[in-house]
């Protein structure tokens, strides 16, 4: 096994109906570290989690686990009992709280401690006063909670989240997952989790991969997938708002200058002059003004016009014609102190080093 | 309604005296059905599940025709099981028409398929991720399906009351291959068929009685059963 890495995966290929919805060249899944899927529907992310909790059968490739190459029935029955796995539905039985969050316990044989593993799973959820209520008569989020109570009660050395958020409403949603990233911090489990909300995936990922057609586009660490995206897919997914089409016009000293329609931006990076390339803008990184302010640092300042101001619950996001389309995020206090309106004029700003340029192949 | 009321008149006094040839018949009648269904129970929960869980070319077909068996008529089914152990037959070797097990396995035909029907549409009405929930926990698949079944209880114990209502109220195959002999292999319908056609309506009627408290009384054990394992 190589030093800290818990499952290794190797050329993977699952085929589900003669089709390949799996394809995965390469994909380590280190201890202690929480490890999150993005993309869109259909981009393999649970077919992965599946195969990675030993429960799904791949037709090519490695998959190891801790050093074991999972090939037999036998194999992914012991996988499955080192590993968790929470759906996106709660799937409990019609049962006791308790005897849910007993049951899995009781299958892998651990019969020694079954009560104090049980109440200890349920306290950190906050559920230890539903035990002895029916699993049928919860509410989402109690059923949710109950749900990775009886994940965590094994105390799995792997854990798999199945997009576990999306059935809930944003106020539950909150809480459930504080106390996930409580608990993953205190167990220091391993986690894997699929999920394509991007407020989500920053809070909680180490390590972030992007797939799409059952491929990994790009794997690395939070910040570098957010903030340096390999390609326009990767950069429209985790939400770099404006993507522009441009052409390097010169470069010093990896200060480039870029063409954009008829305007000229300035970012950093290393591209030569000519080369075809894509500006990434993530809308946070856009300052709103009325007039150019000479105190900022930023190297890029646009007169505007407010095309359209969306209502985004504490902030707005302005759809703004530079030239070229810009979007950007304001706070409604800020938005109410500058009395921006549709069709107002004013000034976006950015720094260079907020400009992701990638290189564009048409 | 006189002859209603004669009929309820003797079936308590038929009850009260524990007249012993109807006790007998009763007895028999529970004997029969009680062993015909725990067989059907076996073979149609079994099935059922393994239709249920497992995708195979065909499958749409094969749950058509366990839906078509569902209302298997009990006289075809007392004919295939007549001309099967005639003394002729293939399994005329095993000596066994008009006797009580030729009974047990034709009700056990009846019962069979409702039982696997009535399993193979619950287990498949469990949610689509269960049985990866359940394997995820660390389940073999012979403790996965044993969950399942137990997941499913509610709806299976309505296939234990429909298959057990289906063959204890049934005549025509009984008759076929019991032949209603007094004292061996008569029971409550194929007694209650005699009688009526004998003009003894005040018996028939009471033993109509009693075959319905019969059917009441078990099935009201199974209700208490069904909604006691219910966690509130």
């Amino acid at each position: 096994m190589t030093n800290n890495i818990l499952m290794q995966v190797n050329n993977l290929v699952l085929d589900r109906r003669s089709v390949t919805v799996l394809d995965i060249e390469k994909l380590n899944v280190t201890a202690g570290k929480i490890l999150v899927l993005i993309g869109p529907n259909g981009a393999g992310k649970s077919s992965l989690l599946l195969t990675l909790a030993g429960l799904l059968k791949f037709q090519k490739g490695r998959l190891n686990y801790q050093g074991i190459s999972i090939k037999s029935g036998k194999d992914r029955l012991m996988l499955r009992r080192n590993c968790s796995v929470v759906f996106q539905e709660s799937l409990l039985l019609d049962e006791t709280v308790y005897k849910n969050v007993a049951l899995g316990l009781k299958l892998r044989g651990k019969n020694n401690n079954i009560k104090a593993d049980v109440e200890e799973a349920l306290y950190y959820f906050g559920v230890n006063n539903l035990a002895q209520r029916s699993a049928r008569n919860l509410s989402g989020g109690e059923a949710k909670r109950v749900s990775l109570a009886r994940a965590f009660a094994l105390k799995p050395q792997l854990i798999l989240l199945d997009e576990p958020f999306s059935s809930l409403d944003p106020p539950t949603n909150e809480g459930i997952i504080d106390d996930l990233q409580r608990i993953l911090e205190k167990t220091k489990i391993t986690a894997v989790i699929a999920s394509h909300n991007r407020e989500e995936t920053l809070r909680l990922a180490h390590d972030v991969a992007v797939m799409n057609n059952g491929k990994i586009i790009q794997i690395g660490t939070a910040a570098e997938v957010f903030n340096q995206p390999v390609n326009e897919f990767v950069a429209d997914f985790v939400g770099a708002e404006t993507i522009l089409e441009g052409i390097v016009k010169s470069n010093h000293d990896g200060i480039m200058m870029i063409t954009v329609k008829d305007k000229t931006i300035e970012a950093t990076g290393n591209y030569a002059g000519g080369e075809k390339v894509y500006c990434c803008l993530r809308p946070e990184n856009i300052m709103i003004s009325r007039e150019i302010q000479n105190k900022y640092s930023a190297r890029n300042f646009f007169p505007a016009k407010v095309k359209k101001v969306h209502n985004q619950g504490i902030f707005n996001k302005l759809i703004l014609d530079c030239g070229f389309p810009l979007v950007a995020y304001i706070t409604k206090n800020s938005c109410e102190d500058l009395s921006l309106q549709e069709d107002d004029s004013v000034v976006a700003s950015f720094k260079a080093t907020a400009v992701h340029v990638i290189r564009r192949e048409k | 309604m006189e002859l209603i009321g004669e009929g309820i008149k003797k079936a308590l006094e038929l009850i009260i005296s524990f007249d012993p040839e109807v006790m007998g018949i009763t007895f028999l009648s529970l004997k029969i059905s009680g062993l015909a269904t725990l067989i059907s129970l076996f073979l149609g929960i079994s099935a059922g599940t393994a239709i249920a869980l497992i995708n195979f070319p065909g499958k749409k077909i094969v749950i058509s025709l366990v839906n078509t068996g569902m209302g298997l008529p009990p006289v075809v089914v007392g004919l295939f099981v007549t001309v099967l152990i005639w003394r002729n037959g293939p399994l005329g070797f095993l000596e066994i028409l008009y006797t009580p097990s030729a009974m047990i396995i034709a009700q056990a035909i009846i019962a069979t398929p409702i039982v696997m029907g009535i399993s193979l549409a619950a287990i498949q009405h469990l949610p689509e991720n269960l049985r990866l929930q359940i394997l995820s926990l660390g389940a073999t698949r012979l403790q996965m399906v044993w969950v399942l079944i137990k997941e499913a209880r509610l709806p299976l114990l309505a296939a234990v009351m429909a298959g057990f209502g289906g063959v204890i109220s049934e005549v025509g195959a009984s008759i076929m291959v019991g032949g209603n002999i007094k004292g061996y292999s008569r029971v409550l319908t194929t007694a209650t068929v005699m009688e009526t056609s004998k003009g003894n309506f005040d018996i028939a009627i009471a033993l109509g009685i009693i075959l319905l408290l019969l059917a009441f009384c078990v099935n009201l054990i199974l209700t208490q059963i069904q909604q006691r394992q219910r966690p509130r």
